[in-house]
């Protein structure tokens, strides 16, 4: 066996964090954590937000951003404890030996300089290599990563090319230098999953071209599936479990690996359309105002009682806008909606109430969608006082009922939404929408900003209410994992219009549309090689490029 | 045409509509209010007759649009008015006033400038210790107190008790240049005082955004050192809040120009503007609140253009 | 919760100028306008400052002054506050037209410089208190509507707002229950950083003789009466400007310490 390239061992990194009204106080983050990465292999870092896998991978770089510090043991590059030395050889192997790729390559870049000479600045100014041979390498690096036009991209500005052209000029910028290892921070996490799969494979090609060894973080154990040998699982700071990747995909040991793994495993019987459909959008139309095109183009679906109908589409489809034109926010230009049997008006402000309330919606962000200053019972409590009248004991224990619902319990109540966690925020919000005793309720991404094992109980928790209230779910989210879960029909939409829509059963069998087969294509599934089979099958350029 | 030059073209259209509504709004502000002028003037024991006949003088008789419109049209051609209180040409009185007023300007933003810039780094640099902490205390005090009062200050220290410089600014066409700034000196110092605080807190906050961008992190993930990180990375990106900064600080200078003229009797157009409100002169007013405000409406566009040219989005679009 | 030092600092010096203004007449130790000594004094167990240029008793000048000055710029603050943050929101929630032409014709006053356009319109109005605090009030409303709505235009975006839209409520439960408890804690420390601007404002237009008139006292109006003295050597005049400083500073404090203090857990903007 060879030395390894880096070596950390019982490494301890605290932070200073700032509670509000009290003083401030130090905590760990990371407790100790050992592992080894040889030359040319890569170490997948996986865990929920929280874990300390971002401050893991800097401080291989000894860097800790914002208040952060290592506390304790050592990280080894090459044979030097990093740790040890000074800021003189730290700075000597930051952009030399190791290198980075953050999450937001749009921030990531100096939006006032051109593209190459970012890419090239730090092989320059670390003397690996001269002007003329650091843009040759670049060029080549463009080439590799398949950026259109690898010769002149260099020349642009980072507004303009787009965001998944950036994150390769972000791999781009972190190869240049020949470095020994990439730590690559959720570098695909931003991105539209057709175009998260280029990306991927763009990475994977260009690290066992260049012999590079990389630590991949990131949350998604699909995606690092692909491209790494060995898998290390945290949680909360210290190590769960470490393996070959197959070991951990195939035969994980540990309990919270194992509920990893099998994350999104719901499986949901699909219902029959009913009669009548609860919610009926007949050749919608829509442009939002000052603009000249048209965002959703002829929209027709419905939506039947007590049934979930999942929109799916990637960023810029239009199927948010659609939840916008179905609220009343924006009104159509041309087409219908009616909703249990009787039309609704285009404009919210003239809806009748008992309109708005069987119509309720929830949010991406439960963190913007409660008011921070109301307490869970009075965010609870408003629809029930004000559709219902409801006031003092029966408004409590109703309040009480809809919290049992939820599985919050006693004492959430008199609670702030700061005093919560992410899912018990959106379990919040599912109240306020129950509260109103809707026919339906329009979920907008309601699970994206959640952890996956979060983001499951949220999903049954949703699925088990259906059955309870029989209410329908119109479900906008751009997961196929959500909808193969939770959906009984689905429209599939592409730049403004529905390119696919019928049954669960119908739209997820072939044969497929282009895009359908595109989009079904790009979820990265749990298996090793999945991303090389996709991508020999592939028909349709991604999306984003 | 490219976007950048119809932008700037927009804006500086822009900015002579707002100074033709301020010109409306300066002629509204001193002809339609309830306040009679000639009432003003003459007191509460004038006759009837005295009053209808300075009325007519001022041409209160007309009415007010085409009062407006001969008045603009005057300006439009350098034609300010005559003075009430002495019969003369506002015109001629001003000239070497406003070049009075933009020399002590000038010679203000010319230590100021510099300093609050050089302070802001300084504050940014040593964020949170000592230094930061002292400058900011410093600044935080100079805020709150009126420039007369720095001023009175100043003097009484400075000029009174230590015996540098002179306590009045009283300065003419035959004084050499040396002559001049010595008679400017305190005065400078208060306008400096003044702006100082201010822009050096704005330089203190638009650097420490610049600084706290994540591509300033990429840039000491590469291992640059922290002075090759500002030079090429945060500066091309703190220009342009640092130009903005300082043209709303030279507005605000324009405007505690006037106060300071007060104080040391210097022969600027603030004192002349002073002077004539409390004599009612409306066509002096008039004339000078047009110009201070032209002066200012003009910095606040410099400022706004150069925002632009210096955003590359706009400079490079897609 | 802890309060810092200097929060408390500032809180006690506001509070005792307050107290001295509202108790003027009480802890006075002579009569406002009453000429009690010679011209321009020493300080003395008898005139605690001295006395001013016409022999006056400077500490009472001081507190009287103090109760106008103070009284002017509270007014002033109230009224720009009540107009500006009322007209701000309502911009900010109507949206479209209504806010378009309020936001324009703030940019329009806002385009000349405070002063110049307070002198502008001094230049024909009489100059009474009541005229002072309407003038002023309504010019620094101005910045208190570009405040308030951005602060609002910040929260009726987020999806809480949107969310009781969809629930059907009114406009005065959307402005009342959702809008202002969170736009509070920023408009509470501006109101601070307006009243100084007030105080500053009030005292300016007295020293060049536009604002209150004698013999009424303020300020600003101490440091014009008594500032030949400076030449001799006389430091009358500069009481007023360390009494300002002291007030000024001390209501910083503590709207700083307002301003930070918004991020705290319960019912915090986080």
């Amino acid at each position: 066996m060879t030395d390894p390239l880096l070596k950390v061992r019982g490494l301890k990194i605290g932070a200073t964090i700032y509670p509000p009204g009290e003083k401030p106080r130090d905590i760990e983050i990371v407790h100790g954590v050992d592992f080894d990465l040889a030359p040319g292999k890569v170490l997948g870092l996986i865990g929920e937000s929280g874990a300390g896998k971002s401050t893991i991978g800097l401080a291989s770089m000894a860097y800790g951003r914002g208040g952060v510090e290592i506390t304790g043991g050592s990280v080894e590059v090459n044979g030097r404890d990093i740790l040890q030395s000074g800021l003189r050889d730290v700075r000597r192997l930051r952009g030399a030996e190791v290198t980075y790729v953050s999450q937001s390559a749009a921030a990531s870049f100096n939006p006032a300089k051109q593209i190459m000479e970012q890419v090239t600045e730090a092989a320059i100014f670390q003397n690996k290599f001269s002007r003329k041979d650091a843009e040759a390498r670049a060029v080549e690096l463009f080439a590799k990563l398949g950026l259109p036009d690898p010769d002149t991209i260099g020349n642009r500005y980072p507004h303009q090319v787009s965001g998944g052209q950036l994150q390769r000029c972000m791999t781009a910028l972190a190869l240049c230098p020949e470095p020994d290892l990439v730590v690559f921070d959720e570098p695909t996490t931003a991105l539209d999953v057709t175009t998260q799969i280029d990306v991927l494979a763009a990475i994977k090609e260009a690290i066992r071209d260049t012999g590079v060894a990389a630590l991949y973080i990131t949350h998604d154990l699909a995606v690092v599936a692909q491209v790494s040998d060995h898998i290390m699982v945290l949680q909360q700071g210290a190590m769960v479990e470490y393996g070959t990747t197959d070991q951990i995909i195939n035969d994980p040991q540990e309990d919270y690996t194992k509920a990893l793994v099998s994350v999104r495993s719901i499986t949901h019987e699909e219902k029959k359309p009913t009669a009548t459909p609860v919610l009926k959008v007949e050749n919608i139309t829509a442009r939002y105002s000052g603009t000249n095109f048209d965002v959703l183009k002829n929209i027709n679906v419905e939506l039947h009682p007590g049934q979930t109908l999942a929109v799916v589409g990637e960023s810029g489809s239009g199927k948010s806008t659609l939840a916008r034109v179905i609220t009343g926010l924006l009104p159509p230009s041309q087409g219908t909606i009616t909703f249990d049997g009787r039309p609704l008006t285009p404009d919210l402000a003239t809806r009748p109430l008992e309109d708005l309330r069987e119509l309720q919606m929830i949010y991406q962000m439960a963190d913007t969608a409660m008011n921070p200053r109301q307490t869970v019972g009075t965010i609870i409590g408003r629809p029930l006082e004000f559709y219902f009248g409801l006031r003092g004991a029966e408004k409590q224990k109703r309040i009480q009922e809809l919290l049992d619902e939820i599985e919050l319990g006693e004492g959430f109540q008199d609670r702030y939404p700061a005093e919560l966690s992410g899912g018990q925020k959106q379990r919040v919000c599912i109240a306020r929408a129950l509260a109103a005793k809707p026919k339906m309720i329009i979920c907008d991404e309601v699970t994206s900003a959640l952890d996956p094992l979060v983001a499951d109980g949220i999903l049954k928790l949703l699925l088990e209410l259906q059955k309870i209230e029989d209410v329908a779910y119109l479900f906008i989210t751009h997961d196929l994992a959500t909808v193969r879960a939770i959906a009984d029909s689905i429209a599939v939409m592409y730049q403004g219009s529905v390119v696919r829509y019928g049954p669960k059963s119908q739209v997820l069998s072939p044969p497929f549309d282009d895009y359908t087969d595109l989009l079904l294509s790009s979820v990265p599934e749990m298996k090793l090689g999945w991303l090389e089979d996709v991508l020999a099958h592939r028909k349709m350029e991604s999306a984003g490029n | 045409m490219h976007p950048i030059l119809k932008l700037v073209a927009q804006r500086l259209a822009l900015g002579l509509l707002l100074l033709f509504a301020a010109s409306i709004l300066i002629f509204v502000g001193t002809s339609i209010l309830p306040g009679d002028v000639a009432q003003s003037i003459l007191g509460q024991s004038a006759t009837p007759e005295a009053l209808a006949n300075l009325r007519a003088e001022l041409g209160m008789d007309q009415p007010a649009l085409t009062r407006y419109f001969s008045w603009l049209g005057g300006v439009l051609q350098g034609d300010l008015g005559t003075a009430l209180t002495n019969g003369r040409d506002i015109a001629e009185s001003l000239g070497s006033r406003l070049g009075n007023t933009l020399f002590l300007a000038f010679w203000a933003a010319v230590i100021a400038v510099p300093l609050s810039i050089f302070l802001g780094l300084l504050a940014v640099r040593y964020k949170d210790r000592w230094p930061d902490k002292l400058i900011s205390g410093v600044t935080l005090t100079t805020i709150s107190i009126p420039e007369f009062m720095i001023g009175y200050v100043l003097i009484y220290w400075v000029s009174i008790q230590w015996g540098m410089f002179s306590s009045v600014a009283i300065i003419n066409e035959s004084m050499s240049l040396g002559q001049k700034l010595n008679a400017i000196a305190i005065p400078v110092m208060v306008l400096t005082l003044v702006v100082l605080a201010h822009m050096m807190r704005m330089t203190r906050a638009a650097i420490l955004n610049v600084m706290q961008s994540a591509y300033i992190e990429t840039a000491e993930l590469k291992g640059l050192g922290m002075l090759k990180i500002i030079r090429k990375h945060a500066f091309p990106n703190a220009i342009a809040p640092i130009v903005n900064v300082v043209m709303l600080n030279l507005a605000y200078l324009v405007v505690g120009v006037v106060v300071v003229e007060v104080v040391f009797a210097y022969p600027g157009m603030g004192q002349y503007l002073v002077d004539h409100v409390s004599k009612r002169d409306v066509p002096v007013v008039q004339a000078c609140g047009l110009i201070f405000a032209a002066v200012y409406i003009g910095l606040n566009l410099v400022a706004d253009i150069v925002s632009i040219l210096a955003n590359p989005r706009l400079r490079h679009p897609k | 919760m802890r309060i810092p030092v200097s929060a408390l600092l500032g809180l006690f010096f506001t509070g005792l100028f307050f107290a001295m203004a509202i108790l003027a007449p009480l802890i006075a130790p002579y009569g406002m306008a009453e000429v009690v000594g010679d011209v321009w004094e020493p300080p003395s167990d008898q005139f605690l400052l001295g006395t001013d240029n016409i022999g006056r008793d400077l500490l009472s000048r001081m507190i009287y002054g103090g109760q106008t000055t103070i009284f002017i710029a509270t007014a002033a603050t109230v009224l720009s506050f009540v107009i500006g943050s009322v007209l701000g929101f309502f911009a900010a929630v109507s949206g479209g037209w209504i806010d378009q032409s309020l936001s324009r014709f703030v940019d329009l006053i806002m385009s000349i410089p405070t002063l110049i356009f307070a002198l502008v319109v001094l230049s024909v109005m009489p100059t009474t208190i009541t005229i002072l605090i309407v003038l002023m009030g309504l010019l620094d409303s101005t910045r208190v509507y570009r405040l308030a709505r951005a602060v609002a235009v910040d929260i009726t975006v987020m999806d809480y707002v949107e969310a009781a839209r969809l629930r059907g409520e009114k406009i005065g439960w959307i402005i009342f229950r959702e809008t202002l408890p969170n736009a509070l804690s920023p408009l509470v420390a501006e109101m601070g950083l307006r009243f100084i601007f007030a105080v500053l404002f009030v005292s300016t237009l007295s020293f060049l003789g536009l604002g209150v008139q004698p013999p009424q006292a303020d300020w600003g109006g101490i440091v014009k009466e008594n500032k030949e003295g400076i030449n001799y050597g006389i430091s009358a005049a500069l009481y007023p400007a360390y009494a300002i400083a002291v007030l000024c500073i001390s209501i910083n404090l503590v709207a700083d310490w307002v301003l930070n203090r918004t991020t705290s857990l319960k019912g915090g903007r986080g």
